[in-house]
């Protein structure tokens, strides 16, 4: 039968350490990109992710173009939180609003990395892995470092959920009423950073931005409450995570772009139900006060 | 002492002068209204009082009992997206944050008083609704009962009725001189909508660019600017309504 020989390969698949490996960080990081994604969407600064990304493989290609070490998550990710900070100082403190300071910071490392490669290594594997996105690369400490970081991720996404919540919708009233707004914003730009810098082996830095972004957006289509739109990311991240990858392994695409796809056709059909479901009256019916319209 | 005091206040943008010579102070009780023309500088004070901006001289300061997170704001503009998500229970909750310190999570209690709020406010059957849908009034409303949530004691409200049609502002107001009557909560409100605003108010405030008046209401409407002021709205509205 059709669904089980396909379930049998999927128990087969999982049963290689380095595609068990792939699942657990991608699921985690999915998770992180998914929860900060709201927040950002919604602070108009979508794009975040593909700036600090391009940051994270001009760091990249410095680490390997100049040896340093291993492990070169630990050259990025103080570089991308750096650039983090920045953009926000920048977009908070001057005249360039956010989109604009993000671009300017992503083409700009874009060019440095690219530099970089050309005067050295030039364009081998190794770059091409962190620009269309690569997990048989990971070391085993990579790994460990991804997981314990997605695990802070998701622990303090938890722990601020309120204040993240707050300083979203509406900062001036959350600054106005005594918060701490510049620290939360930190601790959004924090969390970001470190989430793209770790998505990145997994997508690529091509496509990362579409891990933050697309959750966000597909489950804005159909949910109306904050808590709700969180948690509806968070699973349609997982989900299309999960299939992407698997589509990946069966028919060897690359992991993105397999699960940009996934995340696209996700979206496609959460606004084709909340279309006919508005243009029917049935979504008034389904999800109207009475029903599931209490938690969605 | 007074809740509130301005001695001198100035500020500024950029190092240019937008409003300067503030003397006055606010009781607990006290319904005090701001008034002035566009860019007279009221909110500019505003925000100095929720010391968003800090005065470029002179001083802006609270009194013993009222602390920064003891004020209740109602912004002129709240520049929530259209596509933003929430319920109006997670927005007047929102309110409560500044209550909570450093920890995490609401209580049991910050939700029954963001519900007793919402009740204040008759807006219980909107409580579940998606905030960005509701009316220019409902969305006020719920602003005002988050307003609330953060505050027993001051209130500021920079504008409320703008773009509210007229029924919908003599209800607003009417809440708002029911919240100071009966809650005992001091009001600072701006507005320019002034025989709406005016006609609760005990202390009225006159800006432009500097301090024209500040007094009670009765002295406000014999004072030289009120006059000219009240006979150029009257003009405008087409009536007078003192
Ligand atoms: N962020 C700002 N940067 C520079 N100038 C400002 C800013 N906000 C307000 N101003 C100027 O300060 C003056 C007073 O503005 P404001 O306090 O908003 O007036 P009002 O609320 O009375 O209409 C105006 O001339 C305005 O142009
Ligand atoms: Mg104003």
């Amino acid at each position: 039968m059709m669904d089980f020989w396909f379930f049998s390969d999927l128990v087969r698949m999982f049963e290689y350490p380095f595609i068990q490996r792939t699942v657990i960080v991608g699921a985690l990081v999915s998770l992180c990109a998914a929860l900060l994604g709201v927040s950002l969407v919604l602070k108009r600064y979508a794009m975040i992710g593909s700036g600090l990304s391009n940051v994270g493989f001009a760091s990249l290609a410095m680490a390997s173009a100049f040896n340093l070490g291993k492990t070169p998550l630990r050259v990025a990710i103080p570089v991308v939180v750096l650039a983090a900070f920045l953009l926000l100082r920048i977009s908070e403190s001057s005249k360039i609003k956010g989109d604009s300071a993000v671009a300017l910071i992503s083409t700009s490392s874009l060019a440095i990395g690219s530099i970089v490669i050309a005067s050295t290594t030039g364009m081998n594997t190794d770059v091409c892995n962190y620009l269309f996105g690569s997990l048989l690369a990971m070391s085993m400490e990579d790994v460990w470092l991804s997981i314990s970081l997605s695990v802070v991720v998701i622990t303090l996404f938890v722990v601020f959920y309120n204040k993240i919540f707050a300083v979203t919708f509406d900062e001036t009233f959350a600054a106005a009423t005594g918060s701490k707004t510049g620290i939360y914003n930190m601790i959004i730009a924090f969390l970001t950073a470190i989430t793209i810098v770790v998505g990145m082996r997994l997508m690529g830095t091509m496509l990362i931005s579409s891990l933050v972004v697309f959750p966000a957006l597909t489950s804005m289509r159909l949910c109306k409450k904050f808590s709700t739109v969180t948690i509806c990311s968070a699973v349609v991240s997982f989900v299309c995570f999960f299939i992407g990858i698997v589509l990946s392994f069966r028919h060897d695409i690359p992991a993105g772009a397999s699960i940009v796809i996934v995340d696209v056709a996700a979206f496609i059909i959460f606004s084709a139900v909340s279309m006919v479901g508005v243009a029917t009256g049935l979504y008034k019916k389904v999800f109207g006060k009475q029903k599931l319209g209490r938690f969605l | 002492m007074a809740l509130l005091t301005c001695e001198n206040a100035a500020f500024a943008y950029d190092g240019k002068l937008c409003v300067e010579g503030l003397n006055f102070e606010v009781n607990a009780g006290d319904y005090l209204c701001i008034v002035g023309e566009n860019g007279s500088g009221k909110s500019t004070l505003i925000k100095g009082i929720l010391n968003l901006k800090q005065p470029v001289s002179g001083r802006v300061y609270a009194g013993d009992n009222l602390h920064v997170t003891e004020i209740g704001y109602l912004p002129q503009q709240t520049a929530v997206s259209k596509d933003f998500p929430a319920s109006v229970f997670e927005v007047v909750l929102s309110g409560r944050l500044n209550s909570r310190g450093l920890l995490p999570f609401y209580s049991k209690r910050d939700k029954e008083i963001a519900n007793e709020n919402i009740s204040k406010l008759k807006i219980e059957n909107l409580r579940n609704e998606c905030y960005r849908e509701l009316s220019g009034g409902q969305q006020q409303r719920a602003l005002l009962a988050r307003a609330l949530c953060a505050t027993k004691k001051l209130l500021l409200l920079d504008e409320p009725t703008s773009g509210l049609d007229p029924a919908a502002s003599n209800e607003l107001y009417g809440i708002i001189r029911q919240l100071n009557r009966e809650n005992k909560i001091t009001i600072i409100m701006v507005s320019h909508d002034i025989h709406g605003a005016i006609g609760f108010a005990s202390h009225i405030l006159h800006l432009r660019s500097r301090q024209l008046f500040y007094g009670t209401k009765e002295d406000y409407i014999n004072s030289e600017a009120g006059k000219k002021f009240l006979r150029r709205a009257g003009e405008d509205d087409g009536f007078l309504v003192f």
